[in-house]
């Protein structure tokens, strides 16, 4: 598996909102090889200090030579790199870890909830590349329309119609994802993708459970390297003990994990 | 030739183990090494020091396990490993591979247990040498148990090496009040070389939800932030032992090197720079090798214990 650590330049940078920004940069050669689902390791500051790379999923390539991470402002890290300008360079380490399955045969739902919908992006357009004629449903939740609104735009651009929800009510259904998903017309064989807050993705898993259908879900977890030595990034599974959100995933197949639901 | 690198020689050597230069990875930040092929040579450096390796399987600490301080990280991985049987039989069979000396950490729960794991570790084809840790802060038995009392770091030193066939690295904690008394007490059972400095003992708290940062509570501090310690500590032993001494802790660059050999190192092991950049360690060597060039030394070895003091 090809994997780079190089400085990429920063060609475009959009503010979304206040604290809701997307970095576009140019790497062929993360670019042309990156799956939806996959990561990348960012050094956010030129210093010692933070001292660690901050993982961020890829929400979308373009023309085999630019891809994009979209982030939200919670920390010192992602702090540093809303300041970035365009024209300066960061480094970066990836493509990482595994991502989404696909099956151009089946049925396909992405569900995404906040930033959790920035890999998504990247999916969609992959399936809809593969010229598959079962057009992926998506369900896209957040808190308020402020933070929804200008994620679902892309989706928009590729002609997918977007079923929306959020927690107050300002777009979409009044309420969680999981009231939409089941007023969809999923098939048995359908295969759910998801990415989002923790609790969002174990309410979906079982949904996903008791209709008998797949689910596959991309887990956040700290981690220090990204590439599998420092095993900082455990995710508890099914069968006992952890596996590493970093090369074991960050995408693994919902079942096969640990959860713990209130 | 590989030990020369722009023209410098680098080689060292610990105990009978001859090195092509004296940088080494540090266990715990380096997986089992093939994890790094993507981004380096192996074959360009010293030698690599896989992840800790215990008798039986350890599934580690329950997460949160890691946590960003200022200028460093803390752990508590708590010696997450696939036990020495599958560790000689996947780890070491693919490592085979690979042209660089491959030096085994080792953690036991009992002085029988060390020397068991080294008796079988001497066999098999690959190892280098053998590093006996005896200051992991993350598990509860063993370890650092054995790591602060000179006469325990004796027994253990001294089963490790009467079952063993290769050099025996002996690796301190710097959570102790005379970390000479150790190195002394490992060098009088016998190791080949010591190395220092394991993590230093920490905590993080987050004041928003009142709690730890670990689920451990405490773990180990590394990276930049604990240099100073370690240049330390690699001093002072230095002074008081006649075997090589290793130095560790918060190297980055080949300067953290050549101050880390001025200090007294014969060698040493980048570890938390791993994560960050996971060509570090290569490209030690290769400002190594600018720098002997541009001092016009004869060789690295110069450099050891070379410190002008005032």
């Amino acid at each position: 598996m090809s994997q780079f650590q190089q400085k990429t330049k920063i060609v475009r940078i959009e503010h979304f909102s206040s604290d809701i920004i997307r970095l576009t940069l140019d790497s062929p050669e993360i670019a042309s090889i990156a799956k939806p689902g996959q990561f990348v390791m960012v050094r956010t500051g030129k210093t010692n200090d933070p001292l660690l790379r901050r993982p961020f999923s890829i929400s979308q390539t373009s023309n085999g030579r630019y891809f994009q991470l979209l982030f939200k402002v919670v920390g010192r890290g992602t702090s540093l790199l809303a300041h970035c300008r365009e024209g300066e360079h960061l480094s970066v380490l990836g493509p990482l870890g595994k991502g989404y399955r696909m099956d151009s045969t089946r049925m396909s739902c992405l569900v995404g909830g906040g930033l959790g919908i920035a890999p998504l992006l990247f999916l969609a357009k992959t399936i809809l590349r593969q010229g598959t004629k079962k057009i992926p449903f998506v369900v896209l939740g957040a808190r308020t329309r402020d933070e929804l609104a200008p994620l679902i735009e892309d989706f928009k651009k590729m002609g997918l119609y977007v079923h929306a929800a959020t927690d107050d009510g300002t777009l979409g259904h009044h309420g969680l994802v999981t009231d939409v998903l089941k007023t969809l017309n999923l098939t048995d064989n359908c295969m759910m993708s998801v990415c989002g807050p923790h609790p969002m993705m174990a309410a979906v898993y079982m949904f996903c459970k008791e209709k008998g259908y797949d689910c596959q879900v991309s887990m956040e977890s700290g981690m220090a390297c990204g590439i599998g030595a420092c095993l900082g990034c455990i995710i508890p599974v099914e069968k006992g003990g952890y596996a590493h959100a970093c090369s074991d995933g960050p995408v693994f197949d919902a079942k096969e994990l640990l959860w713990q639901v209130k | 030739m590989a030990s020369e690198v722009n023209g410098a020689d680098l080689r060292v050597s610990i105990g009978s183990l001859n090195l092509r230069n004296p940088v080494m990875t540090a266990s715990g930040t380096f997986g089992y090494a093939r994890e790094f092929e993507p981004y380096l040579n192996l074959h360009r450096l010293g030698a690599v020091v896989v992840k800790g390796i215990s008798l039986k399987p350890r599934p580690g600490n329950p997460p949160p396990r890691i946590v960003e301080t200022s200028a460093g990280m803390l752990n508590a991985i708590g010696l997450e490993n696939v036990g020495l049987d599958r560790f000689i039989s996947e780890k070491m069979e693919s490592l085979k591979e690979v042209n660089v000396p491959v030096i085994v950490n080792i953690l036991g729960d009992t002085v029988d247990e060390y020397g068991e794991m080294a008796a079988r570790l001497s066999d098999v084809k690959g190892v280098a040498a053998i590093e006996v840790n005896i200051s992991c802060p993350n598990v509860k038995k063993g370890g650092v148990a054995f790591g602060t009392d000179p006469k325990m770091a004796f027994s253990v030193t001294q089963a490790v090496k009467k079952n063993s066939t290769v050099p025996v690295i002996v690796k301190l904690s710097p959570n102790v009040t005379d970390i000479t008394s150790i190195a002394s007490a490992a060098e009088n059972g016998g190791a080949d070389a010591v190395s220092l400095i394991n993590t230093l003992i920490g905590m993080a708290i987050d004041h928003r939800s009142r709690r730890p940062c670990l689920a451990n509570v405490i773990g180990g501090l590394s990276g930049p932030a604990i240099k100073p310690v370690a240049l330390r500590q690699v001093f002072q032993v230095a002074q008081v032992v006649s075997i090589p001494v290793i130095g560790i802790g918060g190297i980055e660059t080949a300067e953290d090197v050549v101050e880390f050999m001025l200090a007294g190192a014969t060698a040493v092991q980048i570890g938390t720079a791993n994560f960050i950049n996971p060509r570090a360690s290569e490209e030690a060597v290769e400002g190594l090798g600018r720098y002997v060039s541009e001092q016009k030394l004869g060789s690295v070895r110069e450099l050891i214990g070379g410190l002008i003091l005032p």
